[in-house]
C-alpha cells in the first residue's frame, strides 16, 4: 500500500539542518577540537555525492537497461573490493590485497544479492534497478564493513602472533591447525556486529532502510518484510564473504610448504 | 641418519654433512653465525635449497607439517598458547616430566602464566619429546637452566636418543657442555660449516 501523499522535502528545510551542521562546527572550532574542517568536507561531500547518485539513478531508473546495471554494479563492487584491501593495518603484498577483498565483496554481496533479487523479491525482471541497485548497495556497504574488519584483524594476530605460529608448525601442527584461534577470533570480530545489530534491530533502533520505506509513505508491515529480507542477506553475505576472506588470506600467509611467510605481510 | 646435502639459504654456501643415527653433532658459532637459520633451514620453516633426508626419507616426499613432526625443533624460547601447561601435551608424557624434575600429574594442571623461564624450557623439551620426532634439532636447550636442570635436561635428550637410536643437532654457546654431550662438533664461521677439533 503506498500513500499518496508524502510530504517532499523542499531545499530550504534542508539547509536547516545545515544550519545545524554549521552550529555545531563553530562550536567545535570555538573548543579547539579541530573538528570543524573534517566536518564540514564531509558534509559537504555527503550533499555532493547523494545528489549526485540522486541525478543518476533517476536517469539509470528511466532508462532501465541491464548493461547499465551490470556497469554500475561493476564499479561499485571494484570500489568495495579497494575499500576493504586500503582500511588494513596491516596489508597482504602484491595484488592479493586487492583481489582478496573483492573476490569475497563479489562472493558476500554480488552472489547473495543476485539470489535474493531473483529468488526473494522477484521483481518484474530480476535486475529491474530500482530493485537491484538499492539492494546491492545495502549488501556491499554491510558486508564491506565486516570482511574488512575479519581481515584486519587476521593480518594483525597473524603478524602479532607469528612466533607462536612457527612454533605450532614446528610441532607438526598444519598451517590450518595453527591459524584455528586465530581464523575463529577474526570471523568473531567480523561478524559479532552484524549479530548483535540483528538481535536488537526494532527494539533500540529502527533499521535505516526500513524507517526510509515508512518515510517515503509505505505501509510499516510491506516494510518490515523488505527489511528481515536485507538483514538476513547481509548475515549471509558477512558470514561467507569474512569466512572467504580469511581463507584466502590464509592461503596467502603460507606458502606450499606451510612455511609461515611473515614477509608477505607489510605494515601500512 | 640426518642427511644434509648442498643445503642453501640466504647467501650462505652450500653446507653438506650428516649425522649418524644415535649420534649428536654439537654445533658451534658466534651470535649471529647462522646456527639458528641452519635448524630452521633443516626444519623446513625458511625458504630454502638442497635436500635433506632423514633415515631414506627424503624432505621433499613428504608435507611440510609430517616433515616437521619427524624433526623435532625445539627453540631456547618457547611458546605456549593454551591456558594450562596439560592442554599442550597429547600425551601425558607423566616419565618425561618426573625426569626433567617435574611433580608428577600436577604439572598438567599449572598456569602457562606462571611459569619461570626455566621450567617453560624444560616443559617445551617434555612436549617436544612426548611427540616422538624421529630426530632432534635443539637451539640452546639449557640457555635458561639453573646447573641442576642442566643435567636433567642432558640426561632426558642423551636417553631418548640412545632409546630411540635418533640423530641430533645440538646447538650451544658453552663448549664444555658440548664435550659432554657430542660425538661430533663442528662450528658456524664465514657462512660456513666448519669441523671443530
Amino acid at each position: 500500500m503506498i500513500i499518496s501523499n508524502i510530504v517532499s522535502l523542499p531545499i530550504e528545510r534542508i539547509s536547516l539542518a545545515c544550519v545545524l551542521i554549521m552550529i555545531l562546527a563553530l562550536t567545535t572550532w570555538r573548543a579547539d577540537l579541530r573538528l570543524a574542517r573534517p566536518l564540514l568536507i564531509a558534509s559537504l561531500r555527503l550533499i555532493i555525492q547523494l545528489s549526485l547518485v540522486g541525478l543518476i539513478l533517476e536517469y539509470v531508473f528511466e532508462i532501465n537497461n541491464f548493461l547499465l546495471v551490470t556497469l554500475i554494479a561493476l564499479v561499485m563492487l571494484l570500489v568495495a573490493g579497494r575499500e576493504v584491501s586500503v582500511r588494513q593495518k596491516y596489508r597482504v603484498s602484491g595484488r592479493w590485497s586487492y583481489g582478496i577483498g573483492t573476490c569475497s565483496m563479489f562472493v558476500s554481496s554480488f552472489a547473495v544479492s543476485i539470489f535474493g533479487l531473483a529468488a526473494i523479491i522477484r521483481a518484474e525482471s530480476w535486475w529491474d534497478p530500482r530493485y537491484s541497485i538499492p539492494v546491492l548497495g545495502m549488501l556491499l556497504g554491510n558486508t564491506m564493513t565486516a570482511v574488512a574488519l575479519s581481515l584486519d584483524r587476521f593480518t594483525t594476530y597473524v603478524w602479532e602472533g607469528r612466533e607462536t605460529i612457527e612454533a605450532k608448525l614446528m610441532l607438526g601442527h598444519s598451517s590450518q591447525e595453527a591459524l584455528k584461534m586465530i581464523s575463529r577470533d577474526s570471523l568473531r570480530a567480523g561478524l559479532m556486529p552484524v549479530i548483535n545489530s540483528m538481535a536488537i534491530a526494532g527494539i533500540v533502533s529502527l533499521p535505516g532502510m526500513m524507517t526510509g520505506q515508512i518515510l517515503a509513505g509505505n505501509s510499516p508491515t510491506d516494510a518490515v518484510r523488505y527489511q528481515i529480507v536485507i538483514w538476513l542477506l547481509i548475515a549471509v553475505g558477512c558470514g561467507f564473504g569474512s569466512m572467504l576472506v580469511v581463507q584466502m588470506a590464509s592461503k596467502r600467509v603460507f606458502d606450499e610448504r606451510e612455511r609461515l611467510r611473515t614477509e608477505r605481510i607489510y605494515k601500512v | 641418519m640426518l642427511k644434509v646435502e648442498q643445503l642453501q639459504f640466504l647467501d650462505w654456501h652450500a653446507l653438506s654433512f650428516d649425522v649418524n643415527s644415535g649420534d649428536c653433532l654439537g654445533l658451534m658459532g658466534r651470535s649471529g653465525s647462522g646456527k639458528t637459520l641452519l635448524l630452521r633451514a633443516i626444519a623446513d620453516l625458511d625458504i630454502n635449497e638442497g635436500k635433506v633426508s632423514l633415515d631414506g626419507l627424503f624432505r621433499d616426499d613428504v608435507s611440510g607439517p609430517e616433515w616437521r613432526k619427524k624433526v623435532g625443533l625445539l627453540t631456547s624460547e618457547s611458546k605456549w598458547w593454551h591456558e594450562t601447561v596439560g592442554q599442550h601435551f597429547k600425551s601425558s608424557a607423566l616419565n618425561l616430566l618426573s625426569d626433567l624434575g617435574f611433580p608428577g600429574e600436577s604439572v598438567l594442571s599449572w598456569k602457562i602464566s606462571r611459569l619461570s623461564s626455566g621450567e617453560k624450557q624444560r616443559l617445551a623439551l617434555a612436549r617436544l619429546l612426548s611427540r616422538s620426532p624421529d630426530a632432534l634439532l635443539l637451539d640452546e636447550p639449557t640457555a635458561n637452566l639453573d646447573p641442576e636442570s642442566v643435567s636433567l635436561v642432558e640426561n632426558v635428550i642423551h636417553g631418548y636418543r640412545k632409546e630411540h637410536s635418533v640423530p641430533v643437532i645440538w646447538v650451544a654457546h658453552d663448549e664444555l657442555q658440548l664435550n659432554r654431550v657430542s660425538d661430533i662438533k663442528m662450528s658456524m664461521d664465514e657462512k660456513q660449516l666448519k669441523e671443530h677439533v
